[in-house]
């Protein structure tokens, strides 16, 4: 399908991450954002309420972040394209229903833009330290996706995505932006509707007799239908069967969740997405994500110069985390370095994965400002030397 | 065992409130003689007095005894979690404003963890009915304080009684712009129908609070006796006061308890007050917004 044309600003702009992700969101038929203002993502809703007036949107700035990221699955099961937008503490408070969008595979987008944590830490100045908390972050077991765009071009682009990808596996998606790709100002081109695909929502359309809310289909997700279509449906945050009434047992709990965790983990080759620059061949690769990989990009090029052979992997989809990759390249490889801004979350991902094939170092950072690319080089350079 | 032994009247009426409930899920949880189930009998009642589309009506309830109404209604129901079925209606609300959105939930649920919400629901007049069932205590839990425990009754964690004030919902409610407020008891099936009907068919915020007894845990740790009991207690201490001004009617424990519709009044919705407000902002550029 492709995008209602009403809405999308086809052209060259010079926006930043934060409008260029209410535009993307526009773009991918969002019609439903419900947010509670947050530094240093308010603009993203900013642009929405400016907006959403004459496209026929709904913005509501809610009471909190609790209220702002249940109104959306509401509006979900209403039939809308919905999503919230938060920084940090706001986050944190949209936890609880992080797991209910994923235990009632109610697809919906959250946009975390990351800033310098733990609490209110520091509001205006990036950080990447909510990275681990988006992929456990809700109480018990379950899968998500997030996205990690590094430039206000993706930040469009990304957000496109992650309404397809929720529609496409019933899942709640994490656009998890940093202050930085927020608040950077930089060229945004909006392509024409028709180039831009959308994943319609999956409508149920079989008979009346044959529906069950939640019976998967082949890839694991079921289709859905909207409250007022005469199903009669009961959605319901306890653990359910097919036809969505609570079943307090272990094994429908088996059955359920291993549903949940397996839909994401199952298609995860389809999810992943990652690019690579000069990876063949090199003896050290450095995996970022988010504006780390633009600070990467002066340490990389200098060790190069410097003789080594040096290559990059940017995680565009951060979860799933693209593990049979970065299993293989582990024995091919002598070091891995991984850059970001908190104290060591992504990488505990990378050594999972290279399970002591290479070796694997943090650059950490605490936030509040990004990397000196000094000190990635750093790390690169004592890598080899297996000094660091 | 066969219908001839127990004597049973083939050509007996069912229920007719059997067809607006998921009977596939029957015996439902709730204990014998608990006021939960009296109030959904209500319900079903006043709905199927409404001439509502059942199609376009949707139930959202919390987390708890109360919370799990919406589970037994064979309408697009959704249990959302604890505190959170207004915000949950809201988006359902306003995503689809055909649909006619009901709350259902309990004392704690909507006026505690949930009462943030409550308030600035009823403050933008979003259009739903919002029953709330005050068994003046946490019952799914167990038996915990709430913000309507009467000072003097006892919970597990107020072992010793309670001193907090309690909350006056109806008063709340209206200082917050409710268009539709009454108070009745579990005892009093007949005007929870006709009053659930009434918020049903009002446009705006509307909010019925009905006392329950819950035998299991408020009634038997305050020795107040069982269901029966707790219904005798409200049919003696009831007095039916309409149109009694809300700051009057706050309850104490074991006391009198005014009953009754407190207000029923018009108000700009919060989507009419939206569509009016941008049409004259934007003129012919706006359409009104119908979801
Ligand atoms: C976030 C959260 N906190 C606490 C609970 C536990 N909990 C479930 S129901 C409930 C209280 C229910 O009381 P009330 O709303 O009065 O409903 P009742 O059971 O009395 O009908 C609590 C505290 C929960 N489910 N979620
Ligand atoms: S615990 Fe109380 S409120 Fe809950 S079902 Fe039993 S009697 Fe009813
Ligand atoms: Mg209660």
């Amino acid at each position: 399908m492709k995008a209602d044309p009403k809405g999308v600003l086809t052209g060259a702009h010079f926006i930043d991450g934060d409008h260029a992700c209410a535009e993307g969101a526009i773009a991918a038929g969002c019609r439903f954002v419900a947010g509670y203002p947050i530094t240093p993502s308010t603009e993203v809703v900013e642009r929405i309420a400016d907006r959403f007036p004459l496209i026929n949107g709904m913005f509501i700035q809610m009471e909190d972040e609790i209220a702002s990221s249940i109104a959306i699955q509401g509006a979900v099961w209403a039939g809308k394209k919905a999503m919230t937008v938060t920084s940090g503490p706001g986050f944190s408070l949209m936890m609880e229903h992080i797991g209910l969008a994923a235990m009632t595979e109610t697809p919906c987008v959250f946009v975390d833009v990351q800033r310098a944590g733990p609490s209110t830490g520091l509001p205006t100045q990036p950080a990447q330290g909510d990275m681990m908390q988006a992929r456990w972050g809700s109480h018990g077991d379950y899968g998500i996706i997030a996205l990690c765009p590094n430039s206000p071009q993706e930040c469009f682009n990304l957000t496109i995505k992650a309404f397809n990808l929720s529609e496409q596996y019933r899942v709640p998606v994490l656009v998890m932006m940093d202050e930085c790709v927020g608040h950077m100002t930089e060229r945004v081109i909006i392509p024409k509707a028709e180039d831009i695909e959308i994943y319609p929502r999956r409508y149920y359309e079989g008979t009346r007799e044959d529906f069950l809310l939640f019976k998967p289909e082949n890839d694991l997700v079921p289709a859905i239908v909207k409250a007022g279509d005469g199903y009669n449906v009961h959605v319901t945050g306890l653990t359910h069967d097919e036809r969505g009434y609570p079943v307090m047992t272990a094994a429908a709990q088996e059955k359920l969740v291993h549903r949940l965790v397996d839909k994401i983990r199952v298609n995860a080759d389809k999810i992943v997405e990652y690019k690579l620059d000069q990876v063949e061949g090199a003896d050290i690769v450095v995996i970022s994500y988010g504006i780390t990989s633009r600070t990467a990009i002066p340490a990389i090029e200098q060790a190069r110069k410097d003789g080594l052979k040096v290559g990059h992997m940017r995680l565009i989809v951060a979860w799933p985390f693209p593990e049979k990759y970065i299993c293989a390249l582990a024995s091919q490889v002598k070091a891995f370095v991984v850059p970001e801004i908190n104290y060591g979350q992504m990488v505990l991902e990378v050594e999972r994965c290279v399970g002591g094939k290479a070796r694997v170092d943090l650059v950490p950072h605490g936030g509040g400002s990004v990397h000196n690319p000094k000190d990635i080089h750093n790390v690169i350079i004592n890598s080899v030397k297996g000094k660091n | 065992m066969s219908s001839e032994l127990i004597n049973i009247d083939e050509s007996m009426p069912v229920n007719t409130v059997e067809e607006y409930l998921r009977m596939d899920r029957m015996p439902h949880i709730w204990c014998p003689s608990c006021g939960i189930g009296t109030t959904v009998n209500c319900f079903a009642h006043a709905l199927e007095q409404s001439g509502l589309d059942l199609q376009k009506v949707a139930i959202v309830s919390g987390i708890g005894c109360t919370g799990r109404v919406a589970g037994y209604l064979k309408l697009d129901s959704f249990h959302t979690t604890h505190g959170r079925p207004i915000p949950f209606a809201t988006g359902l609300k306003l995503a689809n404003p055909e649909l006619k959105v009901v709350v259902y939930s309990g004392d704690g649920d909507l006026t505690a963890i949930g009462g943030n919400h409550f308030i600035h629901a009823a403050r933008r007049n979003v259009d739903m009915t919002v029953i709330l069932i005050n068994n003046f205590i946490y019952g799914m839990t167990g038996g915990q304080v709430a913000p309507t425990t009467p000072i003097g009754a006892t919970a597990t964690t107020t072992p010793h009684g309670n001193f907090e004030e309690s909350f006056n919902l109806p008063y709340l409610a209206e200082s917050c712009g409710a268009v539709y407020v009454a108070r009745w008891t579990a005892y009093h099936v007949r005007h929870v129908q006709k009053a659930i009907k009434e918020a049903l068919l009002k446009k705006g915020f509307s909010f019925v609070e009905i006392l329950a007894p819950c035998p299991t845990l408020f009634s038997r740790r305050n020795k107040l006796g069982d269901g029966l009991d707790q219904m005798i207690y409200f049919k003696e201490n009831s007095e039916i006061k309409n149109d009694a001004d809300t700051k009057s009617v706050g309850l104490t424990f074991q006391g009198k308890i005014t009953v009754g519709k407190f207000v029923d009044k018009e108000r700009t919705t919060y989507l009419d007050a939206m569509n009016e407000f941008y049409s004259k902002k934007f003129g012919d550029k706006y359409t009104p917004y119908k979801g």
